[in-house]
């Protein structure tokens, strides 16, 4: 072959399709803006369910570490990591260099990072340089405000910054991050749809891979946080979740803690439309956007 | 007695998955950064994400490097994984210009900024690509021979290496129009950009290859 010819052709990357797995000690949860946490089984039956099944990287997030500034995922992710072959991003409380190392070691390629970072910023160059940048995924957590503006919100939704996110997603890019990961909290969980405007906000500003995240609901509104708003990946939690729920037999038992009442009672969530990964790539391909196709798993 | 493969351990990027790859197939690995570790193993991998200029001056100061030359020299299996590809050429146009190790003449370069269309290329390039053979005859003696043409593997990278010789292009990628060797061969030496170790079983599959070549020096 010829080295570095230049092709003209479409420019689109595969999209990835990533389930999220929101974590809160033993269990995979699941909440509403994220608040309100359901229990819905144990994350590792959720990830190899997930990892069969044809997704392109998973994310573990520790939803509750930030407010107890405690990180208790370890032994979780070394035992997904030992059998799941597909990128894995764990983010949850880490705060220092030696938080990161620890997670890494345990077996994840990636750390979501955000509170952390925007109490300190130079902690984002700082870890990017350590571990490289491609190891650091930064999160915004946007919450929209009567003026329209987007504003960056840290621990979990709850506590707002006062930066407004694009210019913080640019300096975020600026400081070295790899990949950022945009959370509507207005949307999250509600099965509303993600919020176009907000994704295509952020992958306009930062030359680098944007996942959209919070509010997936139909295939429409999955390809509209493509071709509309930009979107490389989307991360994925309660349509996945609801839907594989009732496939996962062994995660009904074991449970040691947390709101278990809703998983107990069999029923679906309402307002959320289950799906699964081979439903949503299938209907990305119909419509000439590209991803890995699950057979390939 | 089971073959040993040492993982150069220099301070960069994760060796969990890497580790996990081998012994998925069965070896037995040693993380390590003693030249003496390294010289009796039967088989090395170098690892690595993060910058080419700070991986260099990591594996100089201790003088990993020279172990590296010395155990390839001899014949050896040797494996580089993303940016340990990189590292085996001559160059990296990274933050300047830096030395590599120059196992396999070549240039690393960045992805442009625009692409043909003129749109912005967005880099580290993430994502599930597909992976071709540049020469079949080559491919199929090599770690990629029962990998099928096309296959989808995970990519993490931002610069892309340009071998002068293109027969030591193994498999080529393409990313927004820009075709590149994103794996190369050459004797006993393999360099991979992309990360089987991330790849699902198709990638377990290429870690299995080289274990057997490992072990009977033939794919």
């Amino acid at each position: 072959m010829d080295c570095d010819i230049i092709l003209i052709k479409g420019s689109m990357h595969n999209i990835r399709i990533i389930p999220r797995l929101d974590i809160k000690g033993p269990n995979l949860v699941k909440g509403i803006h994220l608040e309100g946490l359901r229990v819905l089984g144990k994350p590792e039956d959720f990830a190899r369910y997930y990892y069969e099944n044809g997704a392109d990287e998973l994310i573990y997030q520790d939803v509750v570490a930030s407010l107890y500034e405690r990180n208790s995922l370890h032994d979780i992710i070394s035992r997904t990591a030992k059998e799941i072959v597909i990128p894995f991003t764990v983010g949850g409380g880490l705060r220092t260099i030696e938080d990161i190392r620890s997670v890494l070691r345990a077996g994840a390629d990636k750390v979501s990072l955000n509170t952390a970072t925007i109490k300190k910023s130079s902690f984002i160059k700082e870890a990017a340089k350590k571990f490289g940048s491609s190891t650091i995924v930064v999160a915004i957590e946007a919450i929209k405000q009567p003026d329209g503006r987007y504003l960056a919100f840290i621990d979990n939704g709850r506590e707002e910054t006062g930066l407004e996110v694009v210019e913080w997603a640019q300096r975020i890019e600026e400081l070295g991050a790899g990949e950022v990961i945009i959370t509507s909290v207005d949307r999250e969980g509600t099965g509303e749809g993600f919020d176009i405007e907000l994704i295509k906000k952020i992958a306009n500003t930062v030359h680098i891979p944007v996942i959209a995240h919070g509010g997936a609901s139909s295939l429409e509104n999955m390809k509209d946080a493509v071709i509309e708003g930009n979107a490389c990946a989307l991360a994925i939690a309660s349509i996945f979740h609801y839907g594989a729920i009732n496939k996962i037999t062994e995660t009904a038992r074991n449970m040691e803690e947390g709101n278990n009442a809703f998983k107990d009672s069999g029923k679906i969530f309402k307002i959320i439309k289950p799906s699964d990964i081979g439903t949503v790539k299938r209907f990305l391909q119909e419509n000439n956007i590209p991803c890995r196709p699950i057979n390939s798993k | 007695m089971s073959l040993q493969v040492a993982i150069v351990d220099y301070g960069l990027g994760n060796l969990f998955s890497i580790d996990n790859a081998c012994e998925m197939v069965g070896l037995k690995t040693v993380i390590t950064s003693d030249i003496a570790v390294i010289e009796e193993s039967d088989g090395l991998i170098l690892p690595g994400v993060g910058a080419f200029g700070d991986a260099m001056a990591s594996l100089k100061k201790d003088n990993l490097s020279g172990a590296i030359l010395d155990f390839v020299k001899t014949g050896k299996p040797f494996l580089g994984i993303c940016l340990g590809m990189q590292l085996m050429f001559s160059e990296s146009e990274e933050f300047g210009a830096n030395e590599g190790l120059n196992l396999i003449e070549g240039r690393v370069v960045k992805f442009p900024d625009l692409n043909a269309k003129g749109e912005i290329i967005r880099v580290p390039q993430i994502q599930w690509n597909q992976i071709y053979p540049n020469d079949p005859a080559v491919w199929s003696q090599s770690p990629l021979k029962n990998v099928k043409e096309g296959e989808y593997m995970h990519f993490v990278h931002s610069y892309y290496a340009k071998p002068v010789d293109s027969s030591t292009i193994l498999s080529f990628s393409e990313y927004e129009g820009v075709r590149y060797a994103s794996a190369v061969i050459k004797d006993n030496m393999v360099g991979i950009q992309y990360h089987p170790e991330k790849s699902s079983d198709e990638g377990i599959k290429i870690y299995q290859n080289w274990a057997n070549y490992i072990k009977n020096k033939s794919y």
